[in-house]
């Protein structure tokens, strides 16, 4: 796993709206790489491009290629859900399936994908919810509903979820903001963690975060108003937050804007 | 109240007269609006209550038919008709609940506002402002006069699925409509095609919802008689077959004998039938609510 | 990103099992796939000036081949339903007026306008005239005894009673449209029509120069008690849609008519019923449509007039409705062209049913709009 994202001129459309314009970016493996940017300026966009979630909105389509190690996701023939199955996506709100239980929500992705053996079950969601920081806490209680945790604890459940079908990329969508600053101090351990075994990208408001997290920046902004939002610059994060080469993402780190 | 002076202090002073005058008799119309309408009810099942209650108390009433009682005569139970009333409700929700479910399936998950799933919505709205005697005169033309098959228990069963299937279809379209997104697209992103997730996700989150408006439905089509009057002949003996051309059910028990004078044992007999009907009607009822309310909770 | 590794140690990587995509079992369901094995990969990073760095391999990423057919199935079965239920109400049009058109083309009097009903034999002679009558001035009646109390329950639910004292009040009227329609009908004649007759009695004699509401033979099983019952019926529905109407009433407005001093019914007044109104109607017709369509409860309380008795337009008279009639000889489907036109008076009622119900929802969704 941990594969090496390449976004080669990606221009992102819902239906004839021109969302995102011509990104190009590469991801290395085992990394974390942060999205930051004000609010519709296309970041969260981006990264559901990665694993092809745009296009639950009829009409959304790109232009350009997404590869992974030389595989392009767009490329002739992929089926959207073969990609999700390779590419994880942690969202915003924590959202275990309500109708199951803790072991059930942690292994619904492997049952859903046809895994049946009890075995391989159980130790894939003991070894997923280790991963996230989680099974100390559920370990006596797998069969309990996956919606009576707190919020934090949902959050790793949703981790632990999208870690159980071992995705080579992780995508996590501002997995911290519906959380309070314990439980998000929390996840950004575990970002550290994950970060040995999987590529991360993550979209995050809060640029104290994406600078505590992750090893690479990028900044996204509108090239104006009305028009398609851009990637201003893209580089390791101690630059980024330091020495940045843009006067725009200058503006926003310092808070001029946004 | 202050003291009328001619200094700057506010005066609260009450509404005028008229005003108030208005207001209360506002209130009075609307509480006596309300006894209107709760009073009948507690009429109703009093009267069906008080009238009924004599012979459901004995076992034979739940375990014998009519056969060989005459209106003259006492005894006998409403076991044939019970029995017959169910069957054609389970009949209909045999047909009705599938095609329902995957009806709202369609508005909800497939077609959301596209022309296909308000040309259906459209005619889900005609389908139930449909006279249940319509509902029945159609199966009548369609299968006795056109496909000249005869009176039968599966024709009731198809005239009420007329009446049962708007019923389920729109309870379970807002059911499936109060499941966020959010569930569906974690399961997308897990790499789960969509027919699975509605299957396996969306339906479950859905379903105490959806059991909620099948007993309503239910319960509705249990009560209906004119699809009885013109589809089957009521038998007062057992008859489980649903091809057969009689059987019996409570509401044409109750018809059966509702001119007989009250001196009769038949009279008696056919209020006992009204309660067991209301019986079944308002258990399935208060099920469906507390089904209704047991599922929301744990959603919170 | 390299990492560094200033120790310069050898880092065994154990690359644990990957999910490998092209063994996907999903779309094997009917065998069952091995399970894919885990794979434990050690691989030798390669150390370059004492940095080691990740090594990256290009190897690509496989991804499965996903068998659709899952999809395909299922969502034509949708589509197949919506399609079924589209065609099963075209069908009851259709169905109605072609078995109705032969018994129509026969008849020898004027279908819209004469009261006789004569269908058996080779003379047909009938027409929906009394029919018309006798279900619209029960339908409009029982709309006009319903609908004020109705919205004075819905008002009271909404406005007036605390929150947990409306849940249970709420739920109490519900039940009283759970309650079958030929127990309606018994209880009306057996114990309403007596309980008014007294009152029918009472209008009679101060009001019964007027013909609407003059004397008649039968007034215990008159279009009057009919109205009533057929009223209580409808109340439900009403109440429930004009409640949840009144219940959307935008918190601003009656905030606004507070702020101004108002009391509760001025409040009620200037924000609650206006934008209200429009639903209210569309209950009411929805309401209208319910008792036009009702059967048993009808069938029941009505006396049946005798054949050819002079037409009285009065509230204590009997009659019978599109619905009744049909029910009261639902035996005697004996002969095609007898059925026919029974059908036929079924799919006016169909087309009247219809066309309030459409208009209802027109109401409706103009004022959910605005």
């Amino acid at each position: 796993m941990a594969k090496r994202i390449d976004v080669k001129s990606l221009d992102i459309y819902y239906g004839s709206f021109h969302a995102v314009e011509d990104v190009s970016m590469t991801v290395e493996p085992r990394t974390v790489t942060a999205f930051i940017g004000p609010s519709g300026c296309g970041k969260s966009t981006l990264l559901r491009t990665l694993n092809r979630m745009h296009e639950v909105i009829p009409g959304a389509h790109v232009k350009g290629s997404v590869q992974l190690d030389g595989t392009d996701l767009y490329g002739a023939g992929v089926d959207p859900v073969a990609v999700r199955r390779v590419v994880g996506m942690v969202f915003q709100r924590p959202n275990p399936f309500p109708s199951m239980s803790i072991f059930d929500n942690v292994a619904s992705g492997l049952r859903l994908n046809g895994v049946k053996s009890k075995k391989i079950l159980t130790e894939a969601v003991e070894r997923s919810l280790i991963s996230a920081n989680l099974w100390n806490e559920v370990k006596d209680r797998l069969g309990r509903a996956g919606i009576g945790l707190s919020g934090g604890q949902q959050q790793r459940l949703c981790i632990a979820r999208a870690i159980a079908v071992e995705p080579q990329v992780l995508l996590m969508d501002e997995p911290c903001s519906a959380l309070d600053p314990i439980s998000t101090l929390a996840i950004e351990d575990l970002i550290g963690q994950l970060k040995e075994l999987y590529t991360v990208v993550i979209v995050t408001h809060n640029m104290q975060q994406a600078a505590r997290v992750s090893d690479q920046t990028a900044f996204f902004n509108l090239a104006a108003q009305g028009k398609p939002g851009k990637l201003i610059e893209i580089g390791p994060t101690d630059k980024i937050f330091s020495n940045p080469d843009q006067q725009a993402t200058e503006d926003y780190i310092t808070g001029r804007f946004g | 109240m202050s003291a009328t002076t001619t200094d700057t202090r506010l005066e609260f002073s009450r509404p005028s007269g008229v005003r108030t005058i208005k207001n209360s008799l506002a209130t009075v119309f609307v509480t006596i609006a309300t006894l209107i309408t709760i009073i009948p009810l507690a009429w109703v099942l009093s009267t069906v209550i008080i009238k009924g209650y004599r012979l459901i108390l004995n076992s034979t009433w739940w375990l014998q038919s009519q056969r060989g009682i005459t209106p003259r005569r006492e005894g006998g139970g409403a076991y044939h008709a019970i029995v017959g009333t169910v069957e054609m409700a389970l009949i209909c929700a045999a047909i009705a609940v599938p095609l329902g479910v995957m009806g709202a399936i369609l508005l909800i998950e497939y077609g959301r506002g596209t022309k296909i799933a308000r040309g259906v919505s459209f005619m889900v709205d005609i389908l139930s402002g449909i006279p249940s005697i319509v509902a029945a005169l159609f199966i009548y033309a369609l299968f006795i006069t056109i496909f000249g098959l005869g009176r039968s228990a599966v024709a009731v069963s198809l005239a009420l699925v007329l009446l049962m299937l708007p019923v389920v279809l729109r309870s379970t379209e807002e059911m499936l409509k109060l499941v966020p997104d959010s569930l569906r697209e974690a399961s997308y992103a897990l790499g789960v095609p969509k027919w699975k997730t509605i299957v396996k996700v969306v339906l479950p989150t859905a379903f105490g919802g959806i059991m909620t408006g099948v007993m309503l439905g239910l319960a509705r089509v249990m009560g209906e008689t004119a699809p009885l009057l013109i589809l089957v002949s009521y038998a007062v003996g057992i008859n489980f077959s649903p091809t057969s051309d009689t059987m019996a059910a409570l509401p044409t028990m109750i018809n059966a004998g509702r001119d007989q004078p009250p001196q009769l044992p038949g009279y008696e007999r056919v209020w006992a039938a009204a309660l067991t009907l209301i019986m079944i009607v308002m258990l399935l009822n208060l099920l469906a609510r507390f089904i209704a309310r047991v599922t929301t909770l744990k959603e919170k | 990103m390299a990492v560094t590794d200033t120790d310069a140690t050898e880092r065994v990587e154990p690359e644990p099992a990957v999910l490998d995509p092209s063994i996907s079992p999903v779309h094997h369901e009917t065998r069952h796939s091995p399970v894919p094995e885990v794979a434990y990969h050690v691989p030798a990073p390669a150390k370059i000036d004492g940095v080691e760095r990740v090594e990256v391999r290009s190897r690509g990423v496989k991804l499965a081949k996903i068998s659709r057919t899952g999809d395909r199935v299922f969502r034509s079965l949708a589509t197949t339903s919506g399609l079924l239920i589209v065609l099963l109400v075209l069908f009851v049009g259709i169905f109605l007026l072609a078995l109705a058109l032969p018994s129509l083309q026969a008849d020898q009097d004027n279908f819209l306008t004469s009261r006789n009903w004569t269908v058996a034999g080779n003379e047909l002679r009938f027409g929906i005239a009394g029919l018309f009558w006798t279900t619209v001035l029960s339908s409009i009646l029982a709309m006009v005894l319903a609908v004020p109390v109705a919205v004075g329950v819905a008002l009271c639910l909404t406005m007036y009673l605390h929150k947990r004292v409306s849940g249970p009040v709420s739920f109490v009227v519900d039940l009283l449209a759970a309650v079958p329609s030929i127990i309606f009908g018994l209880w009306g004649l057996t114990v309403l029509g007596p309980f008014l007759a007294p009152a029918a009695e009472w209008l009679i004699s101060k009001i019964g120069w007027i013909p609407l509401f003059g004397r008649s033979v039968d007034p215990k099983g008159s279009i009057f008690v009919a109205s009533v019952v057929l009223a209580i019926m409808i109340l439900p529905i009403v109440i429930a849609i004009s409640r949840d109407v009144f219940a959307q009433t935008p918190r601003e407005h009656i905030e606004a008519a507070l702020a101004l001093g108002a009391t509760r019914w001025e409040v009620i007044r200037t924000a609650v019923l206006p934008h209200g109104r429009s639903g209210v109607i569309s209950a009411s017709m929805l309401g209208l449509g319910r008792a036009l369509g009702e059967t048993i409860a009808v069938m029941i309380i009505l006396t049946t007039p005798a054949q050819g008795s002079p037409f009285t337009p009065s509230i204590f008279a009997g009659g019978e409705t599109f619905a009744s009639k049909i029910a009261n000889n639902a035996a005697e489907f004996d002969s095609p062209s007898k059925t026919g036109a029974y059908i036929a008076a079924g799919l006016v009622l169909f087309v009247v049913t219809f066309a309030v119900n459409a208009i209802a929802r027109i109401i409706a969704d103009r004022g959910a709009k605005s």
